[in-house]
């Protein structure tokens, strides 16, 4: 397969140009996509070139941008709404939980969703507590939404057509740390389509596993070609969706290390840790050797200093720590 | 404005009495608990808002309300059997018995739904409006708007992506005076609501009396047109509702016994038209006895057909959360 070096926000442009020209019903509408080539350029050129109508600039109108996607998406299309940072979601919360994820079920199935909501997530550059946040497991608390959170350049490309060729609703998180971030992505392969729910092992090893996503995958990477120096053998598994959660995956790799260490970008109550702790615990019980450990941001809004914002945060030396504590 | 022929007449009236027995029977099943959800909002009083505006609407038209659905369901054609059914959450309702009373809908009708969540169903008539224009299509989409619904940020923020995406929406606004418990005049800094389009640049026709289906009618008509041509309108019609917020509301007819009682006696949409019939036409008492009967017989095979269906069970429970 032909691939080509591209930044992240260049993978994700390449997938939903390539699904607007391959389906005209697919549209994108959102805060800026449009005439301003979107906040963090992934619609840059697609107003000139799919003009105003399936190029759709909105009001800052957070709940009537989700709300008005879900009515269209009954009605037939296929909107890819934007939310310029997952930050202002929880203005439209209502219309994602209640509405997006509930009508198909509570119409028993008259109605389908074929709904993206993407979203550009995380912290970084002092942006300070209410436009900071992870908050991704809070979405997929829910049934009736899918949930993906990409890793890499050709994840993000596989995922997003994925999401927009799906018939369910699927709230999309973008990492605004890895847009820059470059990474092979496949060239001539438009229906490059990665399967809803499919984790992946973005690392072989023996000793630990580490769960995550998104950006914690760089940081389990990084952990792990540092700990093979003290001889420590860590396999990291890159969940890419948090609904559906590929637990048969989490469970095989921990049969075989026994051992596992959970990291996340997001707030530890109730998170995503707590939910690959708790599966574990219960699924895999006979085969543990350590407690799972997690590693997350610190339970604290983000303030703006850099230097107490970035304590607050995970990073490759938490990680490190958190195995050798294990191991 | 337009003339109604007598046919046309005798099937509102045929409509808005139907709407009423089934809310009343639905009433005295909940107090038997035969009916056993707990949230169940009656369109009594409210018939000729939704009879006439649903008359003017086309078969390839779109109407979408709140969770005071059940007479708009009625009045666009829905069968009494499997609405009766979803009340008793049985897998025969429209709903398959998950969605309950606040959740009708028929998307053979193009009835998009009742919405529980004040406003949350105002984006999803914007959305439904888009594909009509997206897709070149000459669809209008009737949204039903409580007044009580005019106050939170789904109003504003639909009615202005409506008004600035021309999208063929006739906003309907049912002003029954309370939004639950609290007079619109305390809940709306402008409680003539209908001026609130001028904070859009919409089009608007102004207020409209809620009990007369025939200026309902005349009224929404002119506003689909204008829909269908142009783009978004607000329309207010003045309305009562006999049974409270829900019915279990019991404070409701103690508290306000007096008003509901000078509305019943002389704003009763279906003695408004009855009247206006019997004027009109000679002979025409037996036509109306013959309607009330054939609306009992009809609402008591709805709860007969209801009471037999079958229960929901473990498949119905997982089905339909994802498409698979």
């Amino acid at each position: 397969m032909a691939v080509r070096n591209q930044p992240m926000r260049e993978a994700l442009r390449k997938a939903l140009h390539e699904e607007m020209v391959r389906d005209e019903r697919v549209f994108v509408m959102g805060e800026e996509v449009g005439l301003w080539q979107g906040t963090h350029r992934v619609t840059r050129g697609f107003y000139e070139e799919f003009g105003a109508k399936r190029v759709r600039d909105t009001p800052i109108s957070e709940m009537a941008i989700v709300g008005t996607a879900v009515g269209a998406a009954m009605a037939g299309l296929r909107p890819v709404a934007e939310i310029m940072t997952i930050n202002f979601a929880f203005l439209a919360l209502d219309a994602i939980v209640n509405h997006a994820a509930k009508i198909h079920y509570m119409f028993d199935g008259q109605f389908t969703v074929p709904l993206v909501i993407r979203a550009a997530s995380g912290w970084g550059d002092q942006a300070t507590a209410t436009h900071s946040h992870t908050p991704e497991p809070i979405f997929a608390h829910f049934p009736g939404l899918y949930v993906g959170c990409p890793s890499t350049p050709s994840d993000a490309y596989g995922m997003l057509k994925a999401s927009i060729r799906d018939d369910n609703p699927v709230l999309f998180t973008e990492s605004i740390a890895l847009y820059p971030k470059p990474g092979p992505v496949p060239e001539d392969d438009p229906d490059y389509v990665l399967p809803i729910g499919k984790g992946d092992i973005k690392r072989e090893g023996s000793d630990v596993t580490i769960v995550t996503y998104a950006r914690g995958v760089e940081w389990a990477l990084d952990a792990a070609g540092l700990l093979e120096k003290d001889g420590i053998s860590v396999e990291v598994i890159d969940m890419r969706w948090l609904r559906p959660l590929d637990l048969d995956l989490v469970f095989e790799s921990f049969k075989k290390t026994n051992r596992c260490v959970i990291v996340e970008e997001s707030l530890p109550f109730y998170s995503f840790g707590s939910e690959i702790a708790a599966q574990i615990q219960e699924h895999c019980f006979d085969y543990m050797d350590a407690p799972v450990k997690r590693v997350t941001a610190m339970d604290v809004p983000l303030p703006y200093a850099k230097e107490i914002e970035l304590m607050a945060l995970p990073d490759v030396r938490k990680v490190i720590d958190a195995v050798k504590e294990i191991v | 404005m337009a003339r109604p022929n007598k046919e046309t007449l005798l099937e509102w009236y045929r409509q808005m009495v139907l709407i009423r027995d089934f809310e009343e029977t639905c009433n005295d099943l909940y107090w038997q608990k035969r009916i056993t959800g707990v949230y169940l909002h009656l369109y009594s009083g409210h018939e000729a808002v939704g009879v006439g505006a649903v008359a003017a609407l086309g078969k390839d038209d779109h109407v979408i309300t709140a969770y005071r659905d059940h007479g708009i369901a009625l009045a666009r054609g829905v069968d009494a059997k499997p609405i009766m059914a979803e009340m008793m959450g049985k897998k025969t309702g429209v709903s398959g018995g998950k969605g309950g009373s606040m959740h009708l809908a028929s998307r053979e009708h193009n009835f998009w739904g009742g919405y529980a969540i004040v406003g949350g169903h105002l984006p999803l008539a914007v959305g439904i409006a888009l594909e009509s224009r997206y897709n070149n299509k000459d669809a209008v989409v009737l949204c039903f708007v409580g007044d009580g619904a005019t106050n939170n940020g789904y109003f504003h923020e639909s009615l202005n992506m409506s008004a600035i995406w021309d999208l063929p929406v006739v906003w309907l606004i049912e002003n029954n005076f309370y939004g639950m418990g609290t007079h619109v005049q305390d809940a709306s800094g402008q409680p003539e609501l209908y001026k609130r389009a001028i904070a859009y640049g919409m089009e608007t026709l102004g207020r409209v009396d809620g009990q007369d289906v025939i200026k309902v009618n005349d009224v929404v008509t002119k506003a689909v047109d204008y829909a269908r041509k142009k783009g978004p309108i607000l329309i207010e019609a003045i309305t009562y509702r006999y049974r409270g917020h829900g019915v279990s509301d019991r404070q409701y007819n103690q508290r306000l016994s007096d008003e509901l009682e000078k509305w019943k006696e002389n704003r009763d949409p279906i003695t408004i038209l009855g009247t206006y019939l019997k004027e009109k036409y000679k002979n025409i008492d037996k036509d109306l006895e013959q309607i009330e009967a054939e609306a009992r017989r009809i609402v008591d095979e709805s709860v007969e057909f209801a009471e037999k269906s079958p229960a929901p069970g473990y498949e119905d429970l997982i089905r339909n959360v994802y498409v698979k």
